[in-house]
Formats: structure tokens, sequence, C-alpha cells
């Protein structure tokens, strides 16, 4: 499947310094001896530091793991060797500021024992995911560069299709020859590597990107290759082809978007050791414990390509290529245009670390001092980024913030291109590091600032609330005490009907409080709100699995057991209002107004309920909301019956209103494209289906309507109730069922039409049936019971 | 005579005109940003410190809209926010005043737990609600939502806090700006100094 | 082991600013060998006398400021100021204009903002326009060029070398001889209104060569010689001497009028008159001063270009490219501002000036 050649894009700027590749491809690759003392930093990646599963002294075998992640983006890390852990502690660590991290420290026992290894042969009947899941737990990482662990990036925008895999064989820095020696030797488990990636994301185009200062690498990928559908492309070298954006714009022409992912355009780019270390985790079983390094610099008497153990120490490894002590200058780990110095030999190489070059001081020397900026502008013709460095410098120097940001100082991807080129000697990149650290840190403050200043100010409203809740508390006990006191005085005198009615009056009250529930009707309400839960969820899990047969049928159950204990509870209530005498004339409109001030208490605190729960409430948080909507029906339902509100069925019958607006034009829709299309099978059923649910809104909208009208008229006669939520409820049940019963008779005259199997259909039809008569009689059984209360 | 006339009423129909034009534009183009309080207290560090003399960072805020206080009562902010008070209320910009305190690098308060009462003293006297803990239970700091103020140190009785700056990691480290070149003396360039 | 810690990138390239200033110095000398032919000894005095007082008005300053003087000497962008004023001098000049000149363009165009890099003006244009406001007389006095008995033969040129020190170091001593100057090819189409073109030709005023200007035309080749070897060595870009070259050749088409009497000179008489080739490949290239992008380069030097033009046309003076280049150094943080290139992985380029501010 080898198609057109694919057109080469140039990159904007970009340099061409001295390769210095040949000196460590002399000697092929080389296995690192088994070093005594390993040292393996929890942070060997991007992301969150790998938490330890092991304790010091414990023994373990090669390949076991020592910390597992601890999150989506983080990387587990794995024993590179068997022995026994010694320390688990700040270590020395790879990194420019010399200071320490946490780490593990191994001492190798020398018997190199692997754990008990799961290796696939036959990857290609697992899952994606599974794969994706070896991936995650072999603790691989990005080999080139940053160390996004490599699942992580695989997955970044899982609803991005990713048509473009794009494997980096660049190497574009000078001295660095660690890709160049895999593919010459690996190349066959890279393109293994490459296969198995094309296996999880499925590309449309696998494109391997290697720059033509490297023939043996190239001949030797396209022998392996061979007529797979992965296509080696070669261009001209010149630094920084190699970066992830660079790559993709060569390759494709395109432009990752600023601050977003390869991925964001369907892309998704691999290095080289990425690809080795996929490979040996799914074919081999191995985690990631060893990589391919290069040593090198004119501190070194052999310098050489090696495959190395992770965690070994780089004064191990520089031994191992004839270091000498007294040449050595300047340590760069990484390649000499993007690499950072180290303090200490005493660090260990990282998942990432690709290179070691011990510079000595002819080699890389030291720094001219830095003359004036004269804005001769080569720095931004080098710029693979278009970006202004000489401006962004002159920012940095003025930290100028702001300007900083406009001129997209966070697009600087640090190449060091303008640096190489500036003739003044000034250190660019430092200042960009400097000025990037300082924004950013800057921000965090600002952030900190912002979270403080809401914590103070929930801090103080907290204790404002408090203290007026005290002041509240203190009010109602005196008024209660009043009231008693009251209440027994005027009882004294004469014991007459008035404070028999007081009592009662007294009892009322309590009854319409919410909280004034007997016992025995508590237990009634939360029957009944469990009994709607269960109701709720078997609804819900219905509309998530339609198909689920079992599901459909409990919910007539669950519908009636629930219609059941709301009608106990309306009943229990019921006793109560009847029981209650009628409130005394003269006390008539105070208690309304209270009744009204109750009911309008209970609709607020259940919108407050709601608002808390926001779209994806809690269970208690429903349980809540229910309990506070009975108690809203409860306040409602004590209210003098024209108080009564009316907006859930303005809200069902705009509901229907819309219902049937959409159906229309879906309906008005699908016969346009039929008179632009021609006859059309699936055109016509599509019409019919629109027609169908045009006809069901409609009904609905009818319903909705003359319910509309008939409480409009109850009202003005003030003789029924309004219709409360399970009223609504049980009818929006109905009508459910009734559409769908009308929907499975469709299907069965369909399915006469076409002469097709009938069974499924009619058996649907029947179900349907069934469902629509259950919600039908539990409708009419909850009008029913409305009549007696 | 006419001429005057004219002159005066070309002049006066000028003066309506421009007059609705600027009238206009006053309406159509009203900024209405935020209060100045808010401004104001959006550059503050929001320490809560009260090392200004003012309970908190908003009546602080709140001191210098309205009441004149000087913009350099606040240590922790320091010579930046000083600036970018001086940047926003176009004024001129003071030393810090050393009577409320001095800059010094951002610190959390840390517990030393062995020796805490569980007397939630702290616990109150955090502005940010940073200490968690109960009465007789060891308290401990969170130290993301700590900001440094101190004012947990005075009350507790035990004087078991201590103020520690945050420790610089791998992770938080961060390049320096470069030395200038200008300010060096060719003579005084050290070999890999720059 | 000391090991260091240095910032990345670890290699470098060999550009350095010395090498850049070497290489502007070299790529004039073409037309300094052509003037030197043309005028005789007194370019190369005023090549000298100006690198003198630059280099001294530079030490001066440097010591005054407390900087160090071998440091910043060593760059040699002083060198560069002095020789593009020398140039831009007429030769046999008094010595003291150079002075004026030179410590002017040192000291107020450069040192007093802050030395290299720092200036908003080119300064050499800044002393050039200062001793030709001050010193109209002596700056407008072009010597008449070798060859020129061979046209008007009542006329004689070149000085001797002793005759050239002394017009330069004493000139009052010596009595001005008659028919020594003449007037530029730009002077005499400017101040003509009353012969074609043809007629301006044929009447014997030695205006008009096979290209250009009248023996100008060879100065202004020369340059465009220098300056392409600028541009190869990629010492310059090509952006902002195109833009200026462009601009004026497409303005001089424009209003060229003919060949009648109001005929403002053809765009070859333009381009290869005057000081436009210097200007185009040595003075609008001064990165300090101009604009910064590639884009924004264009920009400026079209800017020049149209300056130039005008000024020349309908403007007070015969050539104007110090002006101009002065004039466009006032815009270049306006055009820096518009010209922004866009960024990799953006839609469009950041322009205008910004949120802040």
């Amino acid at each position: 499947m080898q198609a057109a050649p694919i057109k080469i894009w140039d990159i904007p700027g970009g340099i061409h310094p001295a390769e210095h590749k040949h000196e460590s491809t002399q000697r092929g690759l080389e296995v690192m001896p088994l070093p005594a003392r390993l040292v393996l930093p929890l942070q060997q990646h991007i992301g969150a530091r790998s938490e330890p599963v092991v304790a010091v002294g414990d023994q373990v075998l090669k390949g076991q793991l020592l910390a597992e992640a601890t999150g989506l983006v983080s990387c587990p890390l794995h024993a590179p060797t068997s022995g026994i852990v010694t320390a688990i502690g700040p270590a020395p660590f790879p990194h420019a500021s010399g200071l320490e991290e946490w780490a593990i420290t191994l001492d190798s026992d020398g018997e190199d024992k692997w754990t008990d290894l799961e290796p696939i042969a036959d990857y290609q009947s697992l899952e994606p995911a599974t794969l994706l899941d070896m991936i995650r737990l072999a603790g691989i990482s990005g080999m080139g560069g940053a160390g996004f662990p490599t699942s992580a990036k695989l997955k970044a925008r899982p609803e991005q299709k990713i048509f473009t895999l794009i494997i980096n064989g660049t190497e574009c820095e000078p001295y660095i020859t660690a890709d160049d020696t895999a593919m010459r030797y690996k190349a066959a488990e890279i393109v293994a590597g490459i296969e198995i990636l094309m296996h999880i994301l499925h590309p449309a185009d696998v494109l391997i990107g290697i720059e033509d200062n490297k023939p043996e690498a190239i001949a030797a990928m396209r022998a392996a290759v061979g007529d797979r559908a992965m296509r080696v492309i070669e261009f001209p070298t010149k630094y920084p082809s190699g970066g992830e954006k660079q790559l993709i714009q060569i390759l494709t022409g395109k432009e990752v978007p600023s601050g977003g992912l390869p991925a964001d355009i369907g892309m998704v780019c691999q290095n080289i050791g990425t690809l080795l270390a996929v490979h040996d985790a799914v074919l081999l079983g191995q985690p990631l414990i060893k990589r391919i390094t290069t040593l090198t610099g004119d501190a070194l008497t052999r310098p050489t390509n090696v495959e190395a153990l992770i965690g070994t120490p780089i004064r191990d490894l520089l031994q191992f290529a004839g270091l000498q002590p007294d040449k050595l200058y300047r340590l760069v780990m990484g390649g000499p245009m993007m690499g950072f110095t180290l303090q200490s030999l005493d660090a260990p190489i990282l998942k990432t670390s690709n290179c070691l070059l011990a510079g000595s001081i002819e080699e890389l020397p030291p720094p001219p001092v830095a003359q004036p900026c004269i804005r001769c502008g080569l720095c931004s013709e080098a710029c693979p980024a278009s970006l202004l460095p000489q401006q962004l410098h002159w920012f940095a120097l003025g930290k100028e913030h702001d300007q900083l940001k406009r001129l997209n100082l966070f697009d600087c991807i640090e190449c060091g291109c303008c640096s190489y080129v500036c003739p003044s000697s000034i250190p660019l990149v430092q200042y960009y590091r400097a000025s990037k650290a300082e924004i950013r840190a800057l921000d965090l403050q600002t952030h900190k600032a912002d979270h403080s200043k809401q914590r103070f100010e929930h801090r103080q409203a907290r204790l404002q609330r408090e203290t007026e809740q005290k002041e509240m508390d203190r009010k109602v006990r005196a008024e209660k005490a009043a009231r008693i006191k009251a209440a027994k005085e005027a009882a004294q005198p004469s014991e007459t009907e008035t404070s028999a009615e007081a009592t009662t009056d007294v009892t009322r009250i309590e009854a319409h409080k919410p909280t004034g529930l007997t016992p025995e009707q508590k237990q009634l309400k939360i029957a009944a709100a469990t009994a709607q839960m269960a109701l709720k969820k078997a609804q819900k899990q219905i509309a998530a699995n339609p198909d689920n047969v079992d599901l459909q049928a409990q919910v007539p159950e669950l519908e009636q057991a629930c219609e059941q204990a709301q009608r106990t509870f309306d009943e229990a209530m019921g006793e109560v209002s009847v029981k209650a005498p009628a409130p005394p004339s003269a006390a008539g409109a105070d208690d309304a107004k209270r009744l009204k001030i109750e009911a309008a208490m209970a609709r607020a605190s259940l919108k407050k309920a709601e608002r808390a729960a926001g779209d994806s409430p809690t269970e208690e948080q429903e349980k809540e909301i229910y309990a506070l909507r009975e108690q809203v029906a409860v306040a409602d339902a004590r209210l003098p019956k024209d108080e009564a509100p009316r907006k859930p069925l303005d809200e069902s019958l705009k509901k229907a209103k819309l219902d049937a607006a959409m159906a229309k034009a879906a309906l008005k829709k699908a016969e346009r494209a039929q008179s632009e299309n021609g006859e059309d099978a699936a055109l016509q059923e599509e019409i019919e289906r629109c027609r169908a649910q045009l006809s069901d809104a409609l009904g609905v909208l009818e319903q909705a309507e003359a319910k509309a009208s008939q409480l409009e008229t109850s009202q003005q006669r003030a003789e029924k109730k309004p219709v409360d939520e399970t009223t609504l409820q049980l009818k929006t049940d109905m009508a459910t069922a009734k559409a769908s019963f009308k929907e499975a008779e469709r299907a069965v005259q369909e399915a006469r039409e076409n002469n097709a199997d009938t069974g499924p259909a009619e058996t649907e039809l029947a179900n349907s049936r069934e469902v629509l008569d259950k919600a039908a009689k539990a409708f009419a059984a909850h009008m029913a019971s409305k009549e007696t209360n | 005579m006419g001429m005057i006339l004219t002159a005066i009423l070309v002049l006066l129909a000028l003066a309506l005109i421009f007059g609705a034009i600027l009238g206009y534009a006053a309406i159509r183009f009203k900024v209405d940003g935020d209060p100045i309080v808010d401004q104001i207290n959006a550059l503050l560090p929001q320490t809560q410190c009260g090392q200004c003399g003012h309970p908190g960072c908003k009546p602080y805020a709140q001191g210098i809209a309205n009441g004149g206080e000087p913009i350099n009562k606040c240590p922790p902010g320091g010579e930046s926010t000083i600036q970018a008070l001086a940047d926003l209320l176009d004024v001129e910009v003071l030393p810090l005043d050393a009577e409320h305190g001095e800059e010094k690098a951002r610190t959390v308060a840390y517990i030393r737990e062995a020796e805490c009462i569980g007397c939630t003293k702290c616990i109150q006297a955090c502005p940010v609600d940073a200490i968690l803990g109960a009465a007789k239970q060891m308290h401990t700091v969170i130290i993301d939502e700590c900001t440094g103020c101190d004012l947990c140190v005075e009350p507790c009785p035990v004087d078991c806090i201590d103020m520690v700056p945050l420790p610089t990691t791998p992770q938080n480290w961060k390049w320096d700006y470069p030395l200038s070149g200008e300010t060096l003396i060719a003579t005084d360039a050290q070999r890999g100094a720059a | 082991m000391a090991l260091v810690r240095i910032t990345s990138p670890h290699a470098r390239g060999n550009n350095r600013t010395q090498t850049i200033m070497l290489w502007v110095l070299g790529a004039t000398l073409p037309g300094v060998a052509v003037m030197t032919w043309l005028f005789g000894f007194g370019t190369l005095i005023n090549i000298l006398l100006a690198s003198c007082f630059a280099l001294a008005a530079e030490a001066l300053i440097l010591r005054l400021r407390k900087r160090p003087v071998v440091f910043f000497l060593s760059d040699g962008s002083a060198l560069v100021t002095a020789w593009l004023l020398a140039l831009a001098l007429p030769p046999y000049v008094p010595w003291w204009l150079v002075l004026v000149g030179t410590s002017f363009a040192i000291v107020f165009g450069k040192q007093l903002y802050g030395g290299l890099g720092q200036n908003p003006f080119n300064p050499a244009m800044v002393g050039y326009v200062v001793v030709l406001i001050s010193f109209p007389v002596e700056m407008t006095t072009w010597p008449a060029w070798r060859g020129i008995e061979q046209a008007l033969p009542d006329l004689h040129s070149v000085l001797g070398l002793l005759e050239a020190l002394q017009r330069v170091f004493l000139p009052g001593s010596v009595p001005t001889i008659d028919g020594w100057t003449l007037a530029t090819p730009l002077d005499v189409v400017k101040n003509n209104s009353s012969l074609t073109m043809d007629e301006l030709a044929a009447s014997g005023q030695p205006v008009f060569g096979s290209l250009g200007g009248r023996a100008w035309e060879w100065v202004n080749i020369a340059y465009l010689l220098g300056g392409a070897v600028l541009i190869y060595k990629r010492v310059l870009s090509w952006h902002a001497p195109a833009g200026m070259l462009l601009a004026l050749g497409l303005m001089s088409l424009l209003f060229w009028g003919g060949s009648g009497s109001d005929s403002n000179g053809s765009p070859m008489f333009h381009l290869l008159s005057g000081a436009t080739m210097l200007g185009a490949f040595f003075i609008v290239t001064d990165p300090v001063s101009g604009a910064t992008s590639s884009l924004g380069r264009i920009v400026f030097g079209a800017g020049v270009g149209i300056l130039v033009y005008v000024i020349r046309a309908w403007g007070g003076y015969p050539d104007a490219v110090a002006f101009a280049v002065l004039l466009m150094n006032l815009a270049a943080p306006t055009i820096d501002y518009y010209t922004t290139p866009r960024t990799y992985g953006h839609r469009k380029a950041e322009r205008g000036m910004g949120k802040a501010d």
C-alpha cells in the first residue's frame, strides 16, 4: 500500500549546527554491564509522582512493581534488576537545579532474575483498551522529550479519531544517536511496536519521519517495514525538525493549535524509544526498565550507544565509555541544543535520558559575555515558531508580562535556535525560561489569592450566619415560652371550648409543619419516597439500556408499589386533615397567610436543594429533594384552593406544545428531503415515523390542554385540587406507554407488510399493551384516591 | 449687527451639536468597570494577615479607596503590590512602610504535632480555614490553603506553630534571569558565569 | 570537579557582532573605491577623520558612563557609524564639520540613548542631518568628478593629496578655485523648470549617464554590489532594501512626468543617483533603529523609498535619504506593532497595540 510520495513541507527558521553524530555510531549498540546500585527517582515523567509499594529491605525481582501511578497522568515504576531496596528518600536527581528528588535505591544482587512475565503473542485478539492498560502498567512514558505517559497520550482526546500516527525518528539534535542506533539494530521490534499502536488507534496513515543524515537507519527501517501500511519518509536535515510540532508540520503541513495537542488535529506522535518499550511490554511482557542512551563528548575516549537500565548512575555509564575526568567541563543530559547541565555524576538516568554529553571546555566553551542586542533579526529568521525573539528579549528584560504573553512567549519551544544564531551571545532561552517560570508563578499566586479571598469571604459569611442563627434560636425560644405561658393563662380562668380550640389549633399547625408528622406518617412517607426512588432508578436504567426486558417488567410493579405507598401516606395525611377541625372563621385569613408562607418556605427550600443537587444529584440529594417536594405538595394542598399554584401544569402544557412543534418541524424536514430526493424507502419510513410522533405529540398536547381547561374551570369552581406532581408523573408515564404501544403496533404492521417474522414485534406489542394498561390503571387509581381525599 | 447675530447663532448651533455628541458618547461608551474597591482588592495578596491594621484585605482596599489610606502598608504584597496599586490609582510609588512589617519570602504555618494540645485557638484565628482539627485532637495545617499570614502563631498557648518557607523542589525550581551583559565589565566576566 | 550550570543551548553558532560590523565595512569598499576614483582623496580623508573622531567620542562617553571601554569599542559599531557618515558627506569638507557630525552622531545619536542597540534613530543620519542643516553651503559643495574635463573643458577635477589635505585642514587658507565644484544630477533636475529632459541632456550639463545620474551611477552600482554581497552572505536580510528600491522605483514611475520640463526624472535616474544605493543597503538596513520582522522591514523600506521620492520631487532638498530614514525611524515601533508575524499554531497574528496599554 505504498501511496503516492508524500509532500515534504518546510518549517520556518531552523539552523544547521555541526552534527557530531559519527563519534557515537562507530561501536554499534553495546550492553551496559549490570551496575551495583540503581537509583530510581519517583518522578521520571510529567505528571504526578508515583507512590512506592515496596519498603526498605524488600527483596525484589527484575520487572517487579516498585511504585504505582497516582493518577491518570502518572507512571508506575519497576525494578530494573533483582536485588534489595536499600533506601527510599531524597537522592541525586538529574535536573538542571541539581536538587534532590525522592527515589528508590536498589542494590543489585547480581542475579538479574526476572519476575513472572506474561508475554502476549496474539495481541490482535485483545481490545485496544486492554492494550492501553498494558502500556500504562508497563510504566511507559515518552522517551524522547518531556516524558508524557504514553497511555495518556494515546487517549488524550478520546472523542477525536486519530487519522495519522507519526513516528518520530528525526533525532535532529547534534550528538544524539540513540534513536538512530535503535532503528539500525532494532528495526523489526520498532515496526512491531508500531503495529501494536496501529491496532490500538486504527490510524488511516502511518508516517515514519527520518532526517536524511541517517541513511543506515532509513535503509533498515525500509527493510523492516516491507510492504506494511507504513511509509518511511526521508526529509532534509534541519534543526529542530524533530520537535513534535515541527515534525507534524513537515510531514503534513498542518499546525498543532496553540495550547492544544496533536490529537486535536487527529494525530499522535511517538518516539522510536517508546515504540521499543511498547514492543517489549506487549510481546515480551517486560515493563519499561531499560533504554538506549548515547554516551558522547570529547571527555569520553570511547563514545558509544548503550542499552542501559533505568536508574544506572551516570558515573557508571561515563566510566564505561572511558571518562577522562580532567577533560570534563560541561556535562549535559540530552543534546547540546535543549539538554540541561548536570552538577553531579551521582544522578541516575531516567526514562527520558536519551543522551549524556560529556563535553570538554574546547568542545562546549563557556558563552562569551553577552553584548547588547542590535536587533539584527537573525533570531526571528531562525525561530521555527515564527516568534520575535528579540522583542521577547526586550520585554523579558523589562518584565512586561502582558507584552510577553501578547507576543506568544508560551508558544516558544525553547529549541535554542535564537541563542545559537545570536551574534551578541545573549542567552535568550534563559530569559524565556525565567520569564515563563515567573509568569507561571505569578499566575499561581493570583489564583491562590483568589482562592484565599473566596475562603475568607465564605468564612466571614459562615461566622455571620452562625451569629444570626444563634440570635434567631434565642428569639424563637423566647416566643415559644411566651406562647405557652399565654395559653396556660388563658386556659386557667374557664375550661371551655376555647381551650380545646386553642389546643387543636396548635396541633393543626404542628400537623401542617413538614416536621410535624406523626411517627406513623413519617414512616409512610419514607416508604412512599423509597418506592418513588426505586421507580425513578429503574426508569433511569431503562433509559440507559432500553433493551433490558427484566427492568421493563419491573417498572409497572414498582409503579404500583409506589402508588400504593403514596396512597397510604396520603390517606394517613388525609386522616389528619379530616381529624383537624375546620379553622375558625375569625382566624381564617391569618391562617391562610401563615399557610401561604409555609408553602412558600417549603418551595424555597426545595428550590435550594434542587440547585445544590445540580444536574447530577447524589442519591441522598435526590431523596432530600423528594422529601421536600412532598412538603411542598402538602403545603400546597393545605392552601385555600384558589391559591394553589398552576405552574407544573403550565409547564407540562408548554412542553407538550414544544414537542408538537418539534415533531411538526421534523416531519416537514423529512417531507422536504423526500421532495428533493424522490422516492426513497428510508425517507418514507422516516416520514411515517415523524407523522406518528406528531400525532402522539398532538395527542399529548390535546390532553394537556384539556387538563388545563379542566383545571381552570375546577379552579374557578374551587372544587378540585390542582394536578400534583404524582398525577403528572403518572400521566406522563401513561403517555409514554401509549407512544411505545403505538410504535409497537406500527412495527407489527411493518413486519407484516415486509412479510417478515412478526413474532418479536408482536411480543413487543403485547408487552407495551400491558405497560399501557398498567399505567392507565395506576393513573385511574391515583385519580380515584385523590377524589376520596 | 446681522453678522454678529449670525456668528452667535452659528456658535450656539455648534455648541449644541457638540454637546449632543458628547452627551451621546458619554452614554454610548460608558465604562462601568469594577468598583474601585474590588479592583484594589484584586491586587492585594489576600493573605488576610491584618498587618496593614485592617481586619483583612478587603477592609484595607476599602480604606485605600475611601479613607485615603497609603498604599504601602502591605508587607506580604511588597514592592510589586505597591507598584500595581500605584499604577491602578495613578499615585506615587511609596517605599514599603516598615512600621507594618517587612517583605519576606512566602512562608506557611507548620504545627509541631507532638506538642499540639488541641486547644482550637489557632483554628479560630485562621482567616481562611486552613487549619484542620478538633478540641483535644491534634491540629494540622493544609499547606495548599495556608496564606502564611502568621495569625495562628500568636494565639497558640504552647508555641508549637512555626512559619517555615516553602522548600524548593525540582518541580518549583526556576531559572534565574541571566545577568545582564551590559552590567558586566568585560574583565569581570568569569567563565561560565553568565 | 566543578561542573558548570549553563542554560541550553550549549552549542553556539560563530556569529558575532564584530563579524557583522566588519562585513558591513568591507561591503562599502567598492563604493569607497569608486568615490575615491571619481572625487579623489576627499572620501578617504573623510573616512579616516570620522573613524578617529567616532572612536574618540565613543571612548570618552563610555568612560563617563563608567562602561568597559575596550569591550564596547571592539564591537565595531562606532566605526560603522563613522564610515557611513563619512561616505554621506561631500569630499573635502572641513575637518571640523566631520568632527561635529561624527561626535553628534555618537554622543547624541547613540550613547545618550544608552549605547549600542538603544538608539531610536540611525546615528549616522542624525549626524548628517545636523551638519546638513547647520552648514548648508559646505554640505552641498560637491567637487566635480574625474573626467569632467572632457564634457566641460573649463572645469578641472581631482585634487592632489597635498591640495586635498590643505582644503580639509586649513579651509580658510586655500583660495576658492573656480570651476571646481559641480551641481549633482539630482540638483540639476530639481532646479530645472524650463528645459525638457532632452534639452537638459543636450545643454552640455553633464547630468545623465547611460544609466542614471552621470558618474553617480557608478557610485550607486558599487554600493549595490556591496549590498548584494551582504545579502548573499546573510549579513542583511533583503527585505528593507527591496522595500525601499521598489517603492522608490514605483513612485518615480508614477510621477515621472515624461521628458518635459516638469519631469521629475526617470526611475532609473532616481535609483542610480545620489545616495539611493548607499541608503538602501547600508542605512535602511540598520537593524537597531529599523523595524523588526521581515514584513515590518519591507514596510519600513517602502516608507523610506516613498519619503525619499516625495522630498526629492516636491521637497526642499535635492536628496533625502537621511530625512526619510529619520522619519521612518520614528514610525518603526508602530510598524512593529502591526507587522507581528503569525506564530505557529495561531490562526492569525496578534497585531495592533495589544491588550496591555
